[in-house]
């Protein structure tokens, strides 16, 4: 079921499977708290950069130890409860939010066969564990006896299942041309990075992510200006403090996935690959924080006009497309295939930016 | 520039058509009775060459025997204003047509003169304090109240 | 069988990020949509027309700083101008020109957070709001040199200003309007042709000309649905019928309307101080008039364009040192008629859009 590659493991480690097992979870638990910690610092100064001023630099040289410094206070804080609010989901809804996220890191290799858990469907573990994010979002929504956070839970709840599907539309893009479920072998069969031959499926793959993670533009759930904090309004100390690692890990989840899956993972010449790797989830998690400081936030309701008549029929035809070509040269692409990918994405955006409109109108009342 | 109507041109007008309705016109503004205010007002916004469709000001001032409401109209096409004024006789009960149903502008100030100064406008949709709670005792901005 | 719906009412309440002060609306929702607004305010209520009182008009100035405490200059002139004309003073011309040269620079500061705070309610997190934060430092600074304050000046006074500027202002002036034009085009570019602010903003919270006019709307609220009124044009006080400049106009009405009618507004006010400071004479900066002035008996109603819309005050004096009754004619609490008209029918996340495309300051609304 699980196993270790030879390759990344001395054969004469001492102890057993289960030894070596929560050995790596627990580094790997590290890892992840560790990136999320330096990209919400990365973020913080990316965006004060785009805003023309600089962003954290007190707190240790360079603001570095910034994070550190918002985990001492969210642990600080009081833990208020709502009084009316169903108690028992009200404390569970942080873990089952946080926990799925930790989950998804299981399967993505940081080097040729370095991975806690190789399983032979890896991506389709991924779509299914991390849909249950959503879950944790709507427990906290309402089980805070707000009409704020009911709000903010139904628009999470609408948006996370319309995004869905072109998700997993991109995804197969990517699985039909490398031929198989698991990560480790996706990476390995990328003899060039894969955001060449199907740039439209990684255009669709970005947006449909950011509105996974609630990420702008689509972040109208955590709108602060208009419905304050969204679900996590009644959150404060601890519980807070997960829900915002959530965000933060959940960016770190998918900048990894589209690393793994676009961007050949560790692959790269005279660098260690775990480098390589790291270097690309910073690149594209620097795309995604760049997209926020930059673009304003759509509504709800052209967030949803936007993945049903958008975002869908664009993942159908890149996928068409894709499997066309993966018949028709069943042993490998040609590279001229990348200038045609490239250029029938262009082609499509254009079309789809004159066609079709965002969102409804006035509600006659 | 804009041209101030003289009140006195104004009111002679007005007493043509409204016999009785004027009390005293001078250079600056007309006075009428408040019984007349609602059709002068309605004379001034749809007569053309008057065509007072904007009211710029509606403010009230406590002179002990009596209130005065005045309102400051404006044409916008032919680029003149008036100065239009009424009063309240006494220092309870007092109540005034509301002109809303001809300036919707006019849906703020008028509330805000009920709250501060006491005066009830007929006719008005929402007539509720508005700066102050409800159950607050008073008119502040009476000269007797502090 | 069909599901049984129930409309809910929720609170945009008093503390609230985006209601630009403590502004409360109680919103019925049906869903997403709004069904029903009614506007509360009345928390910054301090009860300045009846402090004013019992003071000597000289100092009310400093008072009327703090009604639209994002637009001080403009407060004070059109006190001071009310009471000039109650009392029928003439002011020097080389005052008149500073007074002119500080009210335009106030509309640029004022545009600059109303934009700025406008783009935030889209969405936009920040970004154009810390650009535009950056031009209205300049700005403040300006005002620094010349009156020591960064926000509530009192620089005005009945018969002129109260000092002249010092010599670097106008070098510093001068470096400022020559490097202005280049940001405003800049912030046109980063933003104004922008897919996801056009879909949120062209469209929406449309006011009608008509109903415009008859809510008493004045100001970007009315330029912006079509009306060609601006009291620098059609009732032009202290220098501004010597000045070349244009109205900046909108077709529809929508949000996108008022926001564009507010970029080029700050364009001609560029224009305005640039034309300014060529033609400003030297001389005396403030007429001879008593301390403790005491007007004729009488009223006036003097108002101006402020860059929030007609700011009037109604002074009525009784030959004492102090007004009888002084009455300000707040344009934020009137261009609130039209809210509950524009927003019904739209979505909750409209509402602070339109709203913030008002561009009120509570200070004037409750005063």
């Amino acid at each position: 079921m699980t196993g270790y590659s030879a390759a990344a493991l001395p054969p004469d480690w001492p102890g057993g499977f289960w030894v070596h097992f929560g050995v790596f979870t627990v580094i790997l638990l590290v890892f992840i708290l560790v990136m999320a910690m330096a990209l919400i610092y990365f973020e913080r100064r990316a965006q004060g950069r785009f805003q023309v001023r600089i962003g954290p630099n007190r707190t240790g040289p360079f603001g570095v130890l910034q994070p550190i410094a918002d985990a001492i206070k969210a642990l600080t804080k009081e833990s208020i409860t709502p009084a009316k609010g169903d108690k028992l989901v009200y404390w569970l809804a942080p873990v089952v939010a946080f926990v799925p996220v930790c989950m998804v890191f299981a399967v993505i290799p940081f080097q040729d066969g370095a991975l806690l858990a190789d399983l032979n469907i890896g991506i389709l573990y991924v779509v299914a564990v991390s849909s249950v994010t959503t879950v944790g979002i709507f427990m906290a929504g309402w089980s805070s006896n707000n009409k704020y956070a009911v709000l903010g839970a139904m628009r999470s709840i609408a948006m996370a299942v319309s995004y869905e599907i072109p998700l997993g539309l991109a995804i197969l893009g990517i699985v039909l041309v490398a031929g198989s479920l698991s990560l480790n072998e996706i990476v390995t069969s990328q003899n060039i990075p894969y955001f060449l031959l199907q740039p439209l499926g990684l255009l669709v793959f970005f947006l449909a992510a950011s509105a996974e993670i609630n990420r702008a533009p689509f972040d109208l759930l955590e709108a602060e200006s208009e419905i304050v904090a969204g679900f996590h309004i009644e959150y404060s100390g601890m519980k807070f403090a997960l829900f915002y690692l959530v965000e933060y890990c959940e960016a770190l989840a998918i900048s990894a996935i589209i690393t793994t899956l676009y961007l050949s993972g560790w692959k790269g010449p005279w660098l260690p690959p775990v480098l390589w790797f790291l270097i690309k989830v910073v690149l594209v998690f620097f795309v995604f924080v760049w997209v926020r400081s930059t673009i304003p936030r759509l509504r709800v309701d052209q967030i949803m006009g936007f993945a049903w008549k958008g975002l869908l029929p664009l993942a159908l035809i890149n996928l068409f497309i894709t499997g066309i070509q993966v018949v028709v040269w069943p042993g490998g692409l040609p590279w001229v295939l990348i200038f045609v990918n490239w250029a029938i994405m262009a082609v499509l955006i254009l079309l789809w930016s004159r066609l079709f409109r965002l969102g409804g109108g006035r509600v006659e009342v | 520039m804009t041209r101030a109507l003289s009140g006195q041109e104004i009111g002679t007008r007005l007493e043509e058509k409204f016999t009785g309705g004027v009390i005293e016109s001078s250079q600056d503004a007309v006075l009428v009775k408040s019984e007349s205010l609602l059709p002068v007002a309605t004379y001034l916004k749809d007569t053309p060459g008057l065509d007072f469709d904007y009211l710029a000001n509606l403010t009230a001032v406590d002179y002990f025997d009596y209130f005065e409401v005045v309102y400051h109209l404006t044409s916008l096409q032919h680029n003149h204003s008036l100065v239009l004024k009424t009063r309240c006789y006494g220092r309870d009960n007092l109540r005034l047509p509301s002109v809303v149903s001809l300036w919707r502008g006019a849906d703020f100030q008028e509330r805000e003169i009920y709250d501060l100064m006491g005066i009830s406008f007929d006719g008005h949709p929402n007539l509720k304090r508005i700066f102050l709670w409800e159950g607050f005792e008073g008119h502040p901005l009476r000269r007797d109240y502090l | 069988m069909a599901i049984r719906t129930e409309p809910f009412v929720i609170n945009m309440g008093p503390q609230h990020p985006s209601t630009h002060g403590v502004f409360r609306m109680r919103l019925t929702l049906d869903g997403e949509v709004i069904i029903d607004l009614e506007p509360i305010f009345g928390y910054l209520h301090r009860g300045i027309e009846k402090i004013v009182e019992g003071r000597p008009y000289a100092q009310i100035v400093p008072i009327t700083d703090r009604l639209d405490y994002l637009a001080s200059m403009t407060n004070n002139l059109a006190y001071v101008i009310a009471v000039e004309k109650l009392a029928g003073i003439k002011v020097p011309e080389r005052a008149e020109y500073l007074r002119v040269i500080m009210s335009e620079l106030q509309r640029l500061a004022s545009h600059l957070i109303g934009v700025g705070s406008f783009l935030n309610d889209c969405g936009a997190y920040f970004t154009p709001f810390m650009y535009m934060y950056r031009e209205r430092e300049k700005i403040v600074d300006l005002f620094e040199m010349v009156c020591g304050q960064r926000l509530t000046y009192n620089y005005m006074r009945i018969g002129g200003v109260s000092h002249d500027v010092p010599d670097e202002f106008m070098a510093a002036l001068d470096k400022f309007v020559k490097t202005m034009p280049a940001f405003i085009d800049e912030y046109d570019q980063l933003l104004a042709g922008n897919e996801i602010l056009l879909a949120r903003t062209k469209g929406v919270g449309i006011l009608p000309k008509e109903l415009a006019i008859n809510s008493s709307a004045s100001g970007p609220v009315l330029r912006g649905s079509g009306v060609k009124w601006d009291i620098r044009k059609a009732d032009p006080y202290s220098v501004y019928n010597h000045l070349n400049f244009d109205i900046p106009t909108g077709t529809v009405g929508d949000c996108y309307d008022r926001y564009r009618v507010r970029m080029e507004e700050m364009r001609q006010s560029v224009r305005i101080i640039r034309q300014a400071m060529e033609q400003m004479p030297a001389g005396a900066v403030r007429a001879d008039v008593p301390r403790l002035i005491r007007p004729p008996v009488g009223e006036a109603y003097g108002h101006i364009e402020s860059p929030k819309g007609e700011l009037g005050f109604y002074v009525v004096s009784d030959n004492s040192i102090a007004p009888y009754r002084l009455h300000i004619r707040p344009p934020t609490l009137i261009n609130l008629t039209t809210l509950r008209d524009m927003i019904v029918g739209w979505k909750v996340a409209d509402a602070v859009i339109i709203f913030g495309s008002i561009d009120i300051c509570l200070g004037e609304v409750d005063r």
